[in-house]
């Protein structure tokens, strides 16, 4: 039986719950965040609902990052679009595009008279979420880079030394042998999100052109590049290296990435973000490096680029809404809260000051592998060929892009050949995207 | 002479009718119209940019040489689903239709799979058969078989009709089942004090009785495979490796959700529902002659 008590307290709970605080005004966030994440979210929230009366901020789980996104562009068609929507950040071009059904957080901060400044924001991140001209159209939240996770373990096992990790291809492809060799014969090392890590971060490390016109940050008339020398000779050689499990395929997305920590990958090359399964699942002591480059390329490593999403203010709001929003996005950008983010999950934090405070903690002293993709992120100012990336419909050509890569691995074409046939398929979309939003 | 009942008036019938083609008109005939008027449109997905272009998205398809690949690999995927599935059901159903003890518990478990959603059968099947980490997939493995649908087209191919066929056993299997027990015993009785062997009176006579249960299973695993089936390769293969397992229903969903190109998909659509009433025209007009009702 119930404790009258509690069920007192329920009641009473309940009732003062159901009481309307003084006409608040609520800001709907979908999202994308599942297990640490979410609660990471709903803390967000309950902590600024807290902070202030006025705005009442309600998150609401919508699935995987396509099924939010696609659930955010449904509710704008049908006029009941969330206030703020988490989209990942190949969505970016495809929102950036909708000009009449987002607004723009540099105009909304100005309009709601809150300080923003997009100096603040580590350069990295800035660059991928503003126009060529800097205004900035969404707002970071969590941003991850691609790293390369190794097991030291089976490196101490192959004879390799655990604290030297391979630095270029040439050496990661040695070690995968070596690891091979000493029985990790299922697999040498391999790579989730294939076409993040060997297509899209790969061009932007190695400063060369993936698509032209700066990636498609300045203009929607950009065209793929990705079929040069130098990408067809790193697809070549993961088709050689697929041959005898040098190299093993793990598919498009990060399923496989269960692979490393089930200790029968030691080597997998896949998103930061990776850390907080890896410490919770992996049985073994792990690390993590910089990406692999090619080393006879000038230049290289150039800088890498993010992952992660960012939050989109949807249009067609009220001015008092928006009031509501910016003062909830100056809430997370505040030194303290960007810190205690990246510390709590894993995330890359956002503005310099943040990032400088947690480096005057000591903290990466103790968790060096949270630092390795900020690293990357800041190795050298971007260039044209690494600001970030910015292709319409990016979210099916990436699946068209593996398809190809696909189809190389597994024989049936020649790495140019499945590279040229990536880049002209993939253009047949860019030009499709760019008749839509040109109009 | 024949007597028929004959009620007065007009309206009572119509009421009556009104409940269900509401139902109709609302859930298939609107949406089916508005599928039609959305392909001949090319709008960004978030609808604020709308151009009527005729049928260009229609050339556009027919010009895509992966449409055409999508189309043999539905057929191939279709025919060895929809065969698979009859057949294992009515052996299934065969069995189960004997005197046998714990024939009930063994109907149940037979029917319950199909209250699997299509998706969750998907991720069942991807984590027996996931190269590294599924149970089967590590014994095929052991015995030396390099099995890996990442890459090898037909592995993938066999892993999504494997899971569609498993999931669609059930319902073939309810209806071969309810077919058997409708066939009369005094039938199947005297063709036994008569000689027949079990093999001879099933194709004799209750193959023959069942053809309108096989005949109506046979329309609905047609549109099953053709319409149902995109959550359980979406959730297995993604259509890959290389387009090896994108049939037509798989394409449309994936151009249409990832890609939001709306107008491209709702073509899709209108091609494959015409099929798919073609296919059901033909299997009226000429496989039912062959049903004894």
């Amino acid at each position: 039986m119930f404790d009258r008590r509690i069920v007192i307290a329920a009641v009473a709970a309940m009732t003062l719950s159901a009481v309307p605080a003084a006409a608040q005004t609520e800001i709907q966030w979908w999202h994308a965040m599942t297990g640490a994440n979410n609660d990471v979210v709903v803390k967000l929230a309950e902590e600024f609902n807290a902070s202030q009366r006025e705005f009442r901020v309600v998150p609401t789980y919508k699935g995987s990052y396509p099924d939010t996104m696609n659930a955010g562009i449904a509710a704008f068609r049908a006029n009941n679009a969330p206030h703020i929507l988490q989209v990942f950040e190949v969505g970016t071009a495809t929102m950036m595009a909708a000009r009449g059904a987002i607004k723009p957080v540099y105009q909304l901060m100005a309009e709601a008279n809150e300080p923003f400044d997009p100096k603040a924001y580590l350069p990295a991140v800035a660059g991928y979420y503003s126009t060529s001209r800097g205004e900035m159209l969404s707002f970071p939240f969590n941003s991850s880079s691609s790293v390369m996770w190794y097991n030291k373990d089976a490196f101490r096992r192959a004879g390799l030394n655990p604290d030297q990790p391979p630095k270029t291809w040439p050496d990661l492809f040695e070690a995968a042998k070596r690891l091979r060799a000493a029985g990790f014969d299922k697999c040498g090392f391999s790579s989730a999100w294939i076409t993040w890590l060997n297509l899209e971060q790969f061009s932007v490390w190695h400063n060369v052109p993936l698509a032209s016109r700066a990636n498609g940050i300045d203009g929607f008339d950009t065209e793929l590049r990705f079929n040069s020398p130098l990408h067809v000779r790193h697809l070549q050689n993961l088709v050689e290296l697929q041959r005898d499990n040098t190299f093993s395929y793990s598919g498009r997305t990060n399923t496989g990435e269960g692979r490393f920590t089930s200790g029968e990958c030691p080597i997998m090359l896949t998103s930061s973000g990776f850390y907080g399964n890896v410490r919770a699942n992996a049985k073994f002591e792990w690390a993590n490096a910089p990406m692999p480059y090619y080393p006879d390329v000038a230049g290289a490593p150039q800088n890498s680029t993010l992952g992660g999403a960012s939050l989109w203010v949807m249009g067609g709001k009220s001015a008092a809404e928006y009031r509501g929003v910016a003062r909830f996005l100056t809430f997370l950008s505040s030194v303290e809260r960007q810190a205690k983010l990246h510390t709590d999950s894993g995330y890359l934090p956002i503005t310099t000051a943040a990032y400088e405070q947690v480096k005057a903690s000591g903290f990466y002293r103790a968790n060096p592998y949270l630092e390795t993709p900020i690293l990357e992120l800041t190795n050298k100012p971007p260039t044209e060929n690494s600001r970030g990336l910015r292709l319409g419909n990016m979210v099916q050509m990436r699946d068209v892009w593996a398809e190809e890569m696909e189809a190389a691995l597994n024989g049936q074409k020649t790495a140019q050949a499945a590279l040229d046939a990536a880049v002209s398929r993939g253009n047949v979309m860019l030009r499709q995207f760019e008749r839509t939003v040109s109009r | 002479m024949e007597k028929r009942v004959i009620f007065d008036g007009k309206l009572l019938p119509y009421a009556l009718l009104l409940p269900q083609l509401l139902v109709t008109l609302i859930f298939f005939y609107w949406p089916a119209a508005q599928t039609v008027w959305q392909s001949f449109l090319i709008q960004d997905a978030f609808g604020l940019s709308t151009e009527f272009v005729w049928l260009e998205n229609y050339t556009t398809l027919f010009a895509n040489p992966d449409y055409y690949r999508s189309m043999l690999t539905t057929l191939v995927f279709s025919g060895l689903v929809a065969g698979f599935s009859l057949a294992i059901a009515l052996m299934l159903a065969v069995q189960a239709d004997k005197q046998i003890k714990g024939a009930s518990a063994y109907k149940t478990f037979l029917i319950w799979p199909y209250a699997v959603a299509p998706a969750v059968a998907g991720v069942l099947w991807l984590f027996m058969f996931q190269p590294s980490l599924g149970l089967v997939a590590q014994a095929i493995r052991s015995l030396g078989f390099e099995w890996n649908p990442l890459l090898n087209s037909n592995h993938a191919m066999t892993l999504v009709v494997m899971a569609a066929t498993w999931k669609q056993i059930s319902y073939n299997f309810l209806f071969f089942l309810a077919g058997l027990q409708s066939i009369p015993k005094s039938v199947i009785e005297a063709a036994a004090i008569d000689g027949a062997r079990p093999a001879r009176r099933f194709w004799t006579i209750i193959f023959p009785l069942l053809s309108p249960t096989t005949f109506f299973l046979l329309v609905v695993n047609i549109v099953y495979v053709f319409f149902d089936t995109f959550g359980i390769i979406d959730a297995t293969t993604g259509g890959g490796p290389a387009k090896g397992t994108e049939t037509l229903v798989y394409k449309l969903f994936s151009d249409g959700r990832l890609g939001g190109d709306l107008g491209g998909s709702a073509a899709q659509s209108v091609i494959l529902m015409i099929l798919v009433i073609g296919l059901t025209a033909i299997q009226f007009r000429y496989v039912e002659r062959k049903v004894q009702y």
